[in-house]
């Protein structure tokens, strides 16, 4: 039998409670233990809302999450929080924090209302990991970008979470930036063994960086599976309009877009 | 795969340079902190020396002692009335109703997320300036005697504050709404005070625009002590939520991914930030400036940790509280200013100054 770290059972969620459009409909997945799965789909396809429904952060109208085969519905807030960690993708601003302070957040769920040496140390020792002791005492809105992800995923492990959810880690980053942050979750995956799944943009870094892939469509899940399976010409026309040309690049996919496909307008 | 994981410095033992610096910052703001009480204390010395009666520092300092410690300190009569029967309990009131809006104001700040945010943005303090009109003109209120005001003007801001509590639970807890609620509560209590001062007498009208103006000899020791149990209690509150303050000021999706429901605690810190400027408010009038900008100052000073924060927020309000009673005190002696007036003609030149003199944003 294959493990099962998380899973999503027929998760149907939309904002104006029952009656309106549903964001997401019936969607199931699951996720192994120290792998990554990447969730990829255009603009509002319900990705970020599928990841808020993981955390529950929003509570979907009907389904069920298990985490280690537990129902989260019924965990408290702070359990959550010691298990799932969410690295959201905009960041609103309010009075500065520096870096170590960002990060300490990350212990609230183990605390009761002060911290210790020992969740003092803890922090220090991400930070090396992550090699971004240097910044400590540095503003978080002083950082670049690629800096801020990386605090971020910092602030994460510091939460000690075993499933790390990433909404768009690599947008707003250089491509050099957005190699150094997917290498940090792919080796934090492996050695770390925690569990991540990425609501990702970018096809490419989809292909060579996850183990699973979710392709998603207004609230749907279109196709799942390896790289290799998901990522085809046929489903990318159909997913996003475009045309596209798969080459194979280091055992992972390679998607070269063409342009978007020429449909005839419907009349009526 | 790249070898981005690297272990650097050492795990036990030695602290790196970086660590050092970490600890010798976290010691400076509990430094900044402890020197407060001691510039509170310099100040009660200053303060308690002017007036009629011509007291030396040294007089007024033993005359304080000499009641904490009798047998190292010795004092007159006429010292020991001056000091702990006119002067102190003013000093007193100063340094309370600074520190309880003070913190109140830092809590405010960091649940609504908004540098704007102060008790008096929020209505709080129309509503109590409603219930004072409701005495003063037409004698109507929940309590006799000298209770009518005060009990009016506690009640109406709880009943403001509780309006917007009532309206944000409905709606959700964001700081917008609790913000718009304010706003909405400010013009409708003040629309309302407006309508009393159409129709009342010059007398009323008097009253009620001293009551507007602050003032902080207006009860002695007796009434303090309530006081003074209402804002430790409430302190203590906020305290405890001081790191589910942190984790806000982040935004709400991500507090609650970190286990923090923002709403909940807005609701906790909100209820217990109104008792604290109620409790105050009710008696010493409207005091501005304070819960707003007293806040900010401890930001720039101290950061935005609100484990320090808050206890540097109402100690620094302490502080320009005092101070600004002291100097209004002085200025045209005998004649003592409005301190709701002095607080805001002195600390905002000072507040503008920090302004321009900092270069990192702080909101």
């Amino acid at each position: 039998m294959v493990m099962i770290k998380l899973e999503t059972i027929d998760i149907v969620f939309s904002y104006d409670g029952h009656s309106g459009p549903p964001i997401l409909d019936d969607v199931s997945i699951q996720l192994a233990p120290s792998r990554i799965l990447g969730i990829v789909g255009p603009n509002g396809s319900g990705k970020s809302t599928l990841l808020k429904c993981i955390d529950r952060i929003i509570k979907p109208n009907h389904g069920s999450v298990l985490l280690d085969r537990r129902e989260i519905m019924k965990m408290g807030r702070m359990e959550i929080a010691k298990k799932i960690g969410y690295v959201q993708q905009t960041i609103s601003r309010g009075f500065p924090t520096s870096v170590f302070d960002t990060v300490l957040m990350g212990r609230r769920p183990h605390l009761n209302w002060r911290s210790d040496e020992e969740d003092d140390e803890k922090i220090w020792e991400v930070l090396r990991l992550l090699d971004i002791e240097d910044l400590a005492l540095k503003y978080f809105g002083e950082l670049s970008g690629g800096q801020q992800q990386k605090v971020l995923i910092a602030r994460a492990l510091a939460q000690e979470a075993e499933v790390i959810l990433l909404d768009e880690p690599t947008s707003n980053l250089d491509i050099l930036r957005q190699f150094e942050v997917m290498d940090i979750i792919r080796d934090l995956v492996n050695k770390k063994l925690v569990s991540a799944i990425i609501a990702i943009h970018d096809l490419n870094l989809a292909s060579r960086y996850s183990d699973k892939i979710i392709m998603m469509k207004r609230g749907k899940i279109v196709s799942a599976g390896e790289p290799s399976y998901v990522l085809t010409a046929d489903n990318i026309a159909s997913v996003y309009g475009v045309e596209a040309v798969i080459r194979k690049q280091s055992e992972a996919p390679y998607i070269i877009p063409i342009g978007p496909i020429k449909t005839t307008i419907r009349k009526g | 795969m790249a070898k981005t994981i690297r272990r650097r410095g050492t795990r036990t033992g030695k602290k790196s340079a970086i660590q050092e610096e970490h600890s010798k910052r976290i010691g400076m703001k509990i430094i900044l902190i402890l020197t407060l009480p001691v510039l509170i204390f310099i100040i009660t010395g200053i303060s308690a020396t002017l007036g009629s009666a011509d007291l030396l520092i040294w007089d007024a300092y033993s005359a304080i002692l000499h009641r904490i410690f009798p047998e190292y300190f010795y004092t007159t009569w006429l010292s020991d009335i001056c000091v702990w029967h006119l002067r102190l309990p003013r000093i007193a009131w100063a340094i309370t109703a600074g520190f309880g809006l003070g913190i109140a104001g830092a809590a405010m700040q960091a649940i609504l997320r908004n540098p704007l945010a102060s008790p008096f943005t929020l209505g709080i303090s129309s509503g109590a300036a409603f219930g004072v009109s409701l005495a003063i003109v037409l004698n109507l209120g929940f309590f006799g005697g000298m209770w009518l005001i005060v009990g009016n003007a506690f009640i109406f801001a709880m009943l403001c504050s509780g309006l917007i509590l009532g309206l944000a639970s409905i709606r959700g807890a964001t700081s917008e709404i609790m913000i718009l609620c304010g706003i909405a509560m400010n013009y409708i209590f003040g629309a309302a005070s407006s309508l009393f001062q159409y129709f009342a007498s010059d007398q009323e009208l008097r009253g009620m625009s001293f009551w507007g103006m602050g003032d902080l000899g207006a009860f002695s020791w007796e009434e303090l002590r309530p006081v003074i149990v209402l804002i430790a209690i409430g302190s203590f509150v906020l305290m405890r939520k001081a790191w589910d303050l942190n984790v806000m000021t982040v935004g709400d999706e991500t507090a609650k991914s970190l286990g923090v429901d923002s709403g909940r605690i807005r609701l906790i810190v909100m209820t217990a930030s109104s008792l604290l400027i109620a409790g105050i408010v009710a008696f010493t009038g409207i005091i501005g400036f304070i819960g707003l900008v007293g806040p900010h100052m401890a930001r720039m000073i101290i950061g935005a940790d609100h484990r320090f924060l808050l206890p540097a927020s109402g100690l620094l309000g302490g502080v320009i509280l005092l101070g600004a009673d002291t100097v209004g005190r002085t200025i045209l002696a005998p004649i003592i200013l409005p301190v709701g007036s002095m607080t805001s003609m002195l600390g905002v030149p000072f507040f503008l100054y920090l302004i321009l003199k900092r270069r990192r944003e702080y909101w």
